[in-house]
């Protein structure tokens, strides 16, 4: 007999609606933890502003970053220069809004190695445990080891120096967190009933990494993640203020607090402005950070889920 | 004659304590078990802490490797298994656990915990797996609407029906229930245990029951095994263990037990267990049982007793009168 | 049987937990005594409340809860609404509770003879070198081998067993009036418990104090308790003396349960089910909390809660099945 495809596409397509409707009911749950949250809020919109301006920074700014307007210089904070201008006269806010985006950049380049590379050898030691778990984990060990600025400058010295270089070694020196972080993970998951119940049945490792280990770690991973996304940038911004990542004329902003060093009395804007930019974006993913743990709580949401639930069932009620 | 469907010939395991590198000691967990489980029946296996119970069930699930000894599923000896055979076997048996808060993965829907046996053994995919997992569901008493949850949203009782139908999934022949109704409330365990009763009977399952519930134990089996630090001290049916039980530590064991009558609280006790289990690790000599036994004889601490068949295949370790 | 006089009488105690989600009523009007010398038997399945009376009668109710009504009396005395400083007075030395878990109700840090001998030295302010040879003595009391060597060990040295015969030795050190045991044999062996069983029954004679016994085991209650208060979702159903409660139930709900019960002796083919499962208490079934599930419901029963009416001497029941309805909420 012959189904008419349109059949068979409807019945697939609810059977998908069924199974995505108690997945973003979660989702829902976590958001409306976290709109609840005014810390949360407050670290996301500062996450959200600085995303925007690394984005659009580049057209938004008023005046070039780049060249210079050597009679312009020295000038303090004004009408017309908001944050001031440096020693080669460019405005130092225009030089901020271009420079977020390698900021940015940095760490989102840095997570992306870093993090995929983590919790694979995290996960392989964890799920295998054994001489594997031994060996990868001494491995970890050595590079925790490594003073984490000292190994960066040693490698961009050895490339030599740039911001793309700071990034390759800034990804060597930030994956055994997550390495660590997923082989607990990975051990405590090993030893519950329902791993024990899916290797009764003849799971295969592969089964047991992929269907039970990470998904139980998505959260941990998520919450570190953003938490880092401000560490990552201020250990960019190190690199750069020393002199071993971004190179002038690159704006970047820990490269700005280091050129503006030697003025600090007499132009302080210089340094100051690009050190609080740092600081509040590290403040803001710091926020968000702590708001995602707390969101996926399981105590907090069970408890946040009954008003969630009355909330939305009044308000579906005076319709 | 039914055919059996396990055998356990000397099983032995025991777990060697390691000081640095060096062994110091071994935990006795099993020694030298015979059992048969028939197919079509239930075993119970009944014991205190230390008795062995729990490694023993996992060894014949092939989940611990036995120190000595074999374990024959339908004839073969799994020792000389391809992996073909363990892949068949693990299709074959299942287990229920005791707690149902834990067994169930939390970021799972039920519909992929308890089709998890199918993707597993690819017996069916997408829609056609889902609408098997919903007539699992129905066989244990859950609902349609059930299907697309996660399990936290379920009470003890339901998470345990769950449980039950994962283990139903991809048609075993055997279900291992590990204290599977210890944790729940008196009501909630009845249904449960009717449930398991219709289910065997439907789907003709063999189960192997552990408890320390003496009377679920009775309720349940048909054969019953008394185990004490790691050897099986008494065998037999259901009548034969509950209604004449002859080793020393069966009948303390059973009059240990409150009964339901009140007016049993005036009767004097023919047996009173005194003392405390002993360690695994440095069991008494001969006989495990002699420091408790009230009927202890001199060679008790010396000679081990065998299993012997006092008629119709009733099976007692103790040295004979 | 001869009338003694009551120990502790508990009159409509209400207890409430004001949560997040809304108010668990925990314990409806629970009314219960004690008389002097007898062991009384708390028996339900689990969320009946049974736990929480014991944590109300001593004052212990942990947050967001607290007693919302009713009286405890003991010896005659409300200990509803007495300060901490006076509860403190009477936990230990005129009431005294055993728990389910040892392990985690003994301090892994202090040795077991110091922990038995604080109440001595708390209560009774006996110097601390005597205390500890009391302590030692009151083990021994408990069937403790070896008790001077065993006073020295930590909790994670001794058996469950053990550790629950300290915890009694613990508690009987001030001869409280009123032992109050949670579920102390559930987590231990048969032949352990059962050991614990006699145990606590010899020295409740021979200290003449009384027992309020909790559990969820029917047959510790047949071997174990005089009179027997059964409860269902916060209330107490069915209350009367161990004999009648297993020859002449008349609850609805004691009925089914005793025969949803497995048993060693009969082998049974069915076991009876009770259809329906033990309510949520932030929103308890109206006028009789069994009624969802009751085969013998009226229409009344949803309506009215039912009053404990004595069906015959020593015998209470609260059904509207027996005896005359009362208007109340």
């Amino acid at each position: 007999m012959r189904i008419p495809g349109s059949m068979l596409f409807s019945s697939r397509y609810r059977l998908r609606q069924k199974r995505l409707h108690p997945i973003t009911k979660e989702w829902g749950l976590t958001f409306y933890v976290l709109r609840h949250s005014m810390l949360a809020v407050v670290g996301g919109l500062i996450a959200l502003a600085f995303l925007l301006i690394a984005l659009f920074g580049s057209m938004l700014a008023p005046y070039d970053p780049i060249s210079a307007n050597i009679q312009d210089r020295f000038q303090p904070p004004s009408a017309s220069h908001p944050l001031g201008t440096d020693t080669m006269g460019r405005d130092v806010m225009s030089r901020m809004l271009a420079g977020a985006q390698h900021s940015i950049k940095a760490g989102l380049i840095v997570l992306a190695i870093a993090v995929p590379l983590g919790v694979l050898l995290g996960g392989i030691a964890g799920l295998f445990g054994g001489w594997i778990d031994e060996v990868i984990m001494r491995v970890t060990d050595m590079f925790l080891a490594f003073p984490s600025l000292v190994l960066a400058m040693a490698f961009s010295a050895a490339l030599g120096p740039s911001l793309f270089n700071a990034m390759i070694a800034l990804s060597v020196v930030w994956w055994p967190m997550y390495a660590r972080l997923v082989r607990g993970q990975a051990l405590a998951v090993r030893e519950t009933s329902y791993v024990e119940a899916a290797r009764s049945r003849g799971a295969s490792n592969w089964h047991i990494m992929f269907k039970h280990i990470l998904p139980n770690c998505l959260s941990p991973i998520l919450v570190t993640l953003t938490l880092d996304m401000g560490w990552v940038i201020t250990a960019a911004a190190s690199l750069s203020f020393l002199g071993f990542g971004a190179q002038p004329p690159i704006p970047e902003w820990g490269r700005m607090v280091s050129d503006g060093r030697i003025y600090m009395l007499r132009a302080w804007w210089m340094s100051v402005f690009p050190g609080l930019g740092i600081v509040l974006v590290v403040l803001g993913f710091n926020l968000l950070g702590d708001g995602i743990r707390d969101s996926l709580d399981p105590k907090l949401r069970r408890l946040t889920e009954v008003t969630w639930k009355r909330e939305k069932t009044s308000s579906s009620s005076t319709d | 004659m039914t055919t059996a469907l396990f055998e356990c010939r000397n099983l032995t395991k025991f777990f060697p304590i390691r000081s640095l590198l060096r062994e110091t000691g071994r935990v006795h967990a099993v020694e030298d078990v015979n059992l048969i489980i028939p197919e079509g029946g239930t075993v119970g296996l009944v014991g205190e802490s230390g008795c062995g119970k729990t490694t023993l069930a996992r060894t014949i699930l092939l989940l611990i490797d036995p120190t000595s000894g074999q374990v024959i599923f339908r004839g073969e000896d799994m020792a000389s298994r391809s992996k073909r055979d363990l892949r068949q076997f693990r299709r074959e048996t299942a287990i229920v656990f005791q707690d149902p808060y834990s067994s169930l993965d939390p970021r799972m829907l039920i519909a992929d915990v308890v089709g998890e046996p199918l993707v597993i053994h690819k017996v069916a995919f997408g829609e056609d797996r889902d609408n098997l997992v919903l007539s699992l569901l129905k066989r244990v008493g859950l609902e349609a609407d059930h299907m697309y949850r996660y399990p936290h949203e379920f009470s003890g009782g339901q998470r345990q029906r769950l449980a039950i139908a994962r283990a139903l999934a991809a048609d075993p022949k055997f279900i291992l229930l590990d204290e599977a109704t210890s944790a729940l409330d008196v009501s909630v365990q009845a249904k449960i245990l009717n449930m398991l009763n219709g289910l065997k009977a439907d789907l003709r399952l063999t189960y192997m029951f552990i408890s320390h519930d003496l009377s679920v134990v009775r309720h349940l089996s048909d054969h019953i095994g008394v185990m004490y630090l790691g050897r099986m001290v008494e065998y037999g049916t259901r009548e034969q263990v509950f209604d004449t039980p002859t080793h020393p530590y069966t009948r303390g064991l059973l009059a240990a037990a409150p009964s339901l009558d009140p007016n049993d609280r005036d009767r004097p006790r023919e047996v009173v267990l005194q003392g405390e289990v002993p360690s695994a690790v440095e069991p008494p000599s001969g006989c495990r049982f002699h420091p408790r036994c009230p009927g202890r004889k001199p060679e008790c601490d010396r000679v081990r007793p065998e299993l012997i068949d006092i008629g119709d295949g009733h099976l007692v370790a103790c040295l004979p009168e | 049987m001869e009338a003694r006089e009551n120990l502790l009488v508990v009159d409509r105690l209400k207890t409430q937990f004001f949560t997040y989600g809304g108010v668990v009523e925990a314990l409806d009007e629970v009314s219960f005594e004690i008389e002097r010398g007898e062991i009384f038997g708390l028996v339900g399945e689990s969320g009946c409340g049974k736990s929480v009376t014991a944590t109300s009668i001593l004052g212990l109710v942990a947050k967001p809860g607290k007693i919302v009504s009713g009286r405890v009396l003991l010896d005659g005395e409300n200990l509803v609404g007495k300060s901490e400083q006076e509860m403190n007075r009477v936990r230990g030395s005129r009431i005294a509770m055993i728990f389910q878990d040892p392990t985690s109700s003994l301090n892994p840090l202090f040795r077991i003879g110091y922990q038995v001998a604080e109440p001595y030295i708390y209560h009774q302010r006996r110097a601390k070198r005597q205390a500890l040879k009391d302590a030692t003595g009151i083990l021994a009391k408990t069937g403790l081998p070896d008790a001077v060597e065993k006073s020295r060990n930590y909790p994670h040295e001794l058996s469950g067993g053990m550790r629950q015969r300290a915890m009694i030795a613990m508690s009987l050190t001030c001869e409280p009036d009123l032992l109050i045991a949670d579920e102390p044999t559930t987590n231990l062996d048969v032949t352990i418990g059962r050991q614990i069983l006699d145990l606590v029954k010899d020295l409740q004679r021979e200290f003449g104090a009384s027992v309020l016994w909790i559990t969820h085991d029917m047959a510790v209650v047949a071997q174990m308790c005089d009179r027997v208060g059964v409860m269902y979702a916060g209330t107490i159903v069915e209350k009367t003396d161990v004999r009648t409660l297993f020859r002449n139930a008349k609850h609805p709900y004691t009925e089914r349960l005793l025969r949803a019960i497995p048993s060693a002796v009969k082998s049974a083919d069915k076991l009876e089910e009770i259809p329906g499962s033990v309510p949520q208490l932030i929103h308890p079934p109206t006028g009789c909390r069994f009624h969802p599930r009751c085969d013998h419901v009226m229409e009344i029963c949803s309506r009215v809660k039912p009053l404990e009416q004595e069906v015959e001497p020593g015998h209470t029941v609260a059904c509207h099945l027996f005896g005359r309805e009362r208007e109340g909420t």
